[in-house]
């Protein structure tokens, strides 16, 4: 093992670890904002992925220009699933924690059916974009376009996400709402509505992933399955309650997996990940920056 | 307690009792073998879903990772059969105890955790285990062990030619399961863990020792997992790392204790006589023509039962349940 290759996998890992913070940031801002893990968080990412996939399929548009309108369909998506079923799940007087987890693993589980019968398990992929198969070498070291492209957008995201909460009126809800939602219907602020945007902004997020995640990675039913769980340990790691814990915790995450392919077989990778995880939260039970 | 919950409990283990006697007879008068084939994964997972309910319904403690016990039973019996030729009943035993062992080694850091940390680290855990095994060569790996079966024998617990001797097993299983809840539920130990569950800070502050409450479940819930798993390596005589180690199989565990009504102790069978059968013929009526078909329905059915009715199932049969269930 030579410095190049240390060096090599793990650049290529910081701009993974960023793409897994942007596919976490939507699952810790629903969080943070209601309390509520979105057990369907993965299947957002495959729809989203099979959107861009379809888009370009049928109507050659490339991701680029189709993740936008791929962001603003997951909005929406997030917002109906918060309207149709969260909303009636966070009532739940019985065993309120065991019906938010099963309400949208119920979800994800449908979801995922669907997919299969209506696009088939088979892998697709999307064969040439503007960005597919391309790389940039920067002093001697490899990038891969796509990654490079979706690493920026995701640093631009967490950006604009800063500005959004901190800034902005309806940011300003947000926060109001997650400290107090009986205070603000006192003010004014309908609580579903803020809720259901929350909602559509987190799937937005996500959407915004999958549409680069599109690009270089293949599309099938269970493709949201493999990565839920990294985005489930991104938020934990970096501390629920926290979405800038997303952005640590998936830079952590992408970092810890490109050194344990280093030293494991590749099988293993995730392994180091876990490891990491437990490590972490044995020493701080709330994540690193957790404040619930 | 009050007399009424003296009588209940009566009435419990008698209602239990004929259902065992009547489920006991069903093969006398059913003898297609895909049917009573179904009816033995129904029994197993009634088994297993009340003794994930130990630890994740009357303790509190959502554990999305049971299939590491279950695994771990699945794995002792047949590496000691294999390599060994130890006999499947001590692997059976010695997979509980290993089960139990390692859920209260895992416990000790764990259950320090709260809500979704735990429930992550328990998913984490069980996914780890499941990757080295795909990468232990002496254990098979990712293609797993043939459990070479010669012939009908109790001695060896493998059976060629009729399901019989599993359904009753599994039967045996699942009622031990079921009086073992039974029992814990008007035990020091039931009232521990309804405490924990909810209130940990008040209980602790009452005299109830959360930590070692916690662990007791955790051993208990491993090692009636561990069990199911070793009778699942006779059942199905093969075995690989995604097959009995899988997150599907730590999701299965829990479903029919959250539909039938969780911490309860007629949740898991009810909702394991009700989904498993339904899962399984969706699979076979519908799953063949279009892919995906029993998903859509096993999912539309949590995400409304889970909705309509958060305290299970079990709260349609008697209202009254529902204040002593929780």
């Amino acid at each position: 093992m030579t410095a190049e290759t240390i060096i090599q996998s793990l650049a290529s890992g910081l701009l993974m670890g960023l793409l897994y913070g942007l596919i976490a940031a939507g699952l810790a801002l629903i969080f943070g904002l209601m309390d509520v893990v979105n057990f369907a968080h993965g299947e957002f990412l495959m729809i989203a992925m099979y959107a861009t996939f379809f888009l370009f399929a049928f109507f050659a548009v490339d991701p680029l220009l189709s993740a936008p309108l791929v962001a603003a369909a997951l909005f929406v998506f997030g917002a109906v699933v918060y309207l149709l079923i969260v909303r009636f799940a966070v009532r739940a007087k019985a065993n309120a924690g065991m019906v938010q987890i099963f309400s949208t693993f119920g979800l994800a589980i449908v979801m995922r059916g669907l997919a299969q019968y209506f696009f088939t398990p088979d892998y697709r992929s999307i064969t040439h974009s503007w960005l597919g198969g391309k790389t940039v070498s920067i002093v001697g070291i490899f990038l891969p376009v796509p990654q490079l492209f979706g690493a920026l957008t995701a640093i631009l995201a967490f950006v604009a996400l800063y500005f959004f909460i901190n800034r902005t009126d309806f940011g300003r809800a947000l926060e109001a709402t997650r400290e107090d939602a009986g205070a603000v219907a006192l003010v004014g602020i309908d609580k579903n509505r803020v809720f259901a945007l929350g909602w559509g902004l987190g799937a937005a997020l996500v959407g915004l992933a999958g549409a680069i995640m599109a690009i270089f990675f293949y599309v099938y039913p269970d493709v949201g399955a493999s990565f839920a769980l990294i985005a489930y340990v991104t938020v934990a790691l970096g501390g629920f309650g926290s979405v800038f814990g997303a952005f640590a915790g998936g830079l952590i995450v992408g970092l810890v997996e490109a050194s344990t392919a280093l030293i494991l077989p590749p099988s293993l990778k995730s392994v180091g990940i876990y490891a990491v995880y437990l490590l972490v939260v044995f020493i701080r039970p709330r994540g690193l920056f957790g404040s619930l | 307690m009050d007399t009424d919950f003296a009588q209940r409990r009566r009435r419990d283990l008698i209602v239990a009792a004929v259902f065992a006697v009547i489920a006991a007879l069903v093969p006398l008068f059913v003898k297609d073998v895909y049917v009573q084939n179904i009816m033995v994964l129904t029994l197993m997972y009634a088994a297993l879903s009340q003794s994930w309910n130990i630890l994740s319904g009357y303790c509190g403690q959502i554990s999305l990772g049971h299939a590491l016990y279950f695994g771990l039973g699945a794995y002792t019996t047949a590496l000691l059969f294999t390599k060994f030729g130890v006999l499947p009943w001590f692997g059976m035993l010695g997979g509980g105890l290993i089960s139990a062992v390692i859920a209260m080694a895992l416990g000790y850091p764990c259950f320090r955790l709260r809500g979704h940390y735990f429930v992550i680290a328990t998913i984490v855990i069980a996914e780890t285990a499941l990757l080295l095994f795909q990468n232990w060569d002496w254990a098979g790996a990712a293609l797993g062990i043939d459990i070479p079966v010669r012939g009908d024998s109790w001695l060896k617990f493998q059976f060629a030619r009729s399901k019989l001797p599993y359904f009753y097993f599994a039967l045996v299983l699942a009622c031990i399961a079921w009086f073992v809840t039974w029992w814990l539920e008007d035990s020091k130990w039931g009232y521990w863990w309804r405490a924990v569950k909810d209130n940990p800070d008040a209980a602790e502050s009452l005299g109830v020792v959360v930590f070692n409450s916690k662990m007791g479940a955790a051993a208990v819930s491993a090692f009636l997992t561990a069990i199911g798993g070793s009778f699942y390596a006779q059942f199905v005589s093969y075995i690989d790392p995604e097959s009995v180690m899988g997150f599907q199989f730590s999701l299965l565990m829990a479903l029919p204790a959250v539909l039938g009504g969780i911490g309860t102790l007629w949740g898991p069978v009810l909702g394991a006589v009700i989904l498993i059968p339904l899962t399984e013929l969706t699979r076979s009526f519908i799953g063949g023509s279009g892919r995906g078909v029993d998903l859509i329905v096993y999912g539309t059915l949590i995400v409304l039962i889970s909705l309509a009715r958060p305290e299970g199932l079990v709260g349609l049969f008697s209202p009254r349940r529902k204040e002593t269930a929780r």
